[in-house]
């Protein structure tokens, strides 16, 4: 039974031109509350103007972001976000660090104490409380970066291929922590990225974009239970329908 | 029945610690590695786990605490021209056009003009940038800078290939493109390849044989040698089924 009011995120129509370059076009979809959608698309098809737009970065040329129906507003409206690169503020701990957003929304501080204890246990850093971000690998400063986000319990938490760069072990932990995360906090997330693997492994919805001017191409349903296997036959199919409508190289 | 492979470069129970006046740190512990002539040997470990270092030492760049490398049974210490070395922050010379990075080397050893442009238009057709060797890198795309590594490395004649990651900074999908082209060009220009990499389905895709390396201080836990035909595919079971093998003996190195 599908209840209109489980919907949190609206794109309408949103559409980017950048003078002549037509970068979206006409991309609309909706994500419901505490949904884990991915977005992938061939290289260079926009998506890092599309997240631009969702983080009110830029305006749209036209259509619009609505979050529980009305127009996205980061004053008005929690928006987290984790980009490839880590963010930690390299003044703060990593206790710190989580509780920072709950600090710049005046959270009670019973409350935040009880989110941070919550989320540093979840990730396994209770040894590392007081560290910080110099003293810590790229992968653990990352997982305080999204650690954070969380914390937050946002509204929407935008992640922007947080692995990029980091070893293929480490991945599996880290999309494995996440999916931990989010079914605890219960965020609704929208991670993007150009690893279509990592993507079926986590999404309970992939959004496919077209080459530019980008537009929802299709949509897929993973409907696999977790912690899901790379070499489960219906993951390979999922993966390789996918690649086969992106495929470039 | 094959004749037994000539041996190209030989790591004999190399060591690396590097040490301050606080503490040692241990990169590399007695590492033994024979590479065959042209095969595609991958490097394969987690993140920080040294291979880099050990990367370094067989390129000469930097000095084994202890053991020594060999090349095609000569000694080998310090940098020589003879091993060429792509690196993953692509390290092509901004300020100089494609095919001038590419002539690079032949240039340094005194290689007249004409020979070498000839030279490097060659490899730079090899790599598939025909048509760019007047471009500069800001002008190109990840993919195409790591190309124009590629081409200079060759372009140096070396003995051996060393690539460095050379595809950790490129998106996925770049990647996927980069592993296949990387494979076409050693087909055309055989040479002894040593390729670093921490991405386990880049390594089964690529590699004759992969030795896996254990988180620092490095040492070799295993070779694989897969036994897939190429062009591989990396949905094919057995691919995932080595992929699996060589995941659940892999460190984690958070």
């Amino acid at each position: 039974m599908n209840n209109e009011n489980d919907v949190k995120v609206q794109v309408r129509n949103l559409t980017k031109h950048f003078g002549d370059l037509k970068v979206l076009e006409d991309v609309s979809f909706d994500i419901k509350k505490g949904e884990f959608v991915c977005i992938v698309g061939p290289t260079g098809c926009g998506k890092t103007t599309f997240l631009n737009l969702l983080t009110k970065l830029i305006e749209p040329t036209s259509g619009k972001i609505l979050i529980d129906g009305e127009p996205a507003d980061p004053e008005k409206h929690n928006l987290a976000f984790v980009f490839q690169e880590p963010s930690a503020f390299p003044w703060l701990t990593a206790e710190e660090n989580i509780g920072f957003g709950l600090d710049i929304k005046k959270a009670d501080e019973k409350y935040k104490k009880s989110q941070v204890d919550k989320i540093i246990s979840l990730l396994g850093l209770e040894k590392f409380r007081k560290a910080y971000p110099h003293e810590m690998s790229v992968s653990m400063e990352q997982r305080v970066v999204i650690g954070r986000a969380f914390a937050m319990n946002p509204d929407l938490l935008l992640m922007d291929e947080p692995y990029g760069q980091m070893d293929i072990k480490v991945r599996y932990y880290l999309e494995d922590e996440v999916i931990k995360l989010w079914k605890e906090i219960g965020s609704t997330v929208l991670f993007i990225t150009h690893n279509l693997e990592e993507a079926v492994y986590l999404a309970e919805r992939v959004l496919v974009l077209s080459q530019k001017p980008a537009t929802i191409k299709a949509e897929f349903k993973v409907d696999l239970p977790r912690p899901r296997s790379f070499s489960d036959p219906e993951f390979i199919r999922i993966r390789k329908e996918i690649t086969d409508m992106i495929r470039w190289w | 029945m094959e004749s037994r492979a000539k041996i190209k470069l030989s790591l004999k129970n190399i060591s690396k610690s590097f040490y301050s006046r606080k503490e040692t740190f241990e990169a590399i512990n007695n590492v033994s590695i024979d590479v065959y002539d042209n095969e595609f040997l991958v490097l394969l470990g987690p993140g920080q786990c040294g291979k880099t270092v050990l990367l370094n030492i067989i390129a000469g760049l930097e000095t084994p605490t202890q053991g020594e490398v060999k090349v095609e049974g000569q000694k080998n210490d310090g940098a020589s021209s003879d091993v060429g070395l792509v690196f993953q922050k692509t390290a092509i010379f901004p300020w100089k056009t494609v095919i001038e990075n590419v002539e690079f080397g032949p240039l340094a050893k005194g290689v007249p003009k004409s020979e070498r442009r000839d030279k490097a238009r060659y490899f730079i057709e090899l790599v598939g940038l025909k048509g760019f060797e007047n471009a500069y890198p800001h002008q190109l795309s990840g993919g195409m800078k790591q190309r124009v590594g590629i081409a200079r490395a060759y372009c140096n004649d070396p003995e051996v290939l060393l690539m460095d990651e050379p595809f950790g900074a490129l998106d996925a999908q770049t990647r996927y493109q980069m592993e296949d082209e990387v494979l076409r060009i050693w087909e055309k220009e055989k040479r002894t390849v040593i390729f670093v990499t921490n991405n386990i389905e880049e390594a089964v895709y690529l590699g004759d044989r992969i030795v896996l390396l254990s988180s620092c201080p490095a040492k070799v836990k295993e070779i694989y040698t897969p036994d897939l035909p190429r062009p591989r595919d990396y949905v094919d079971a057995l691919f995932l089924e080595l992929r699996e093998k060589i995941s659940n003996n892999t460190d984690l190195a958070l």
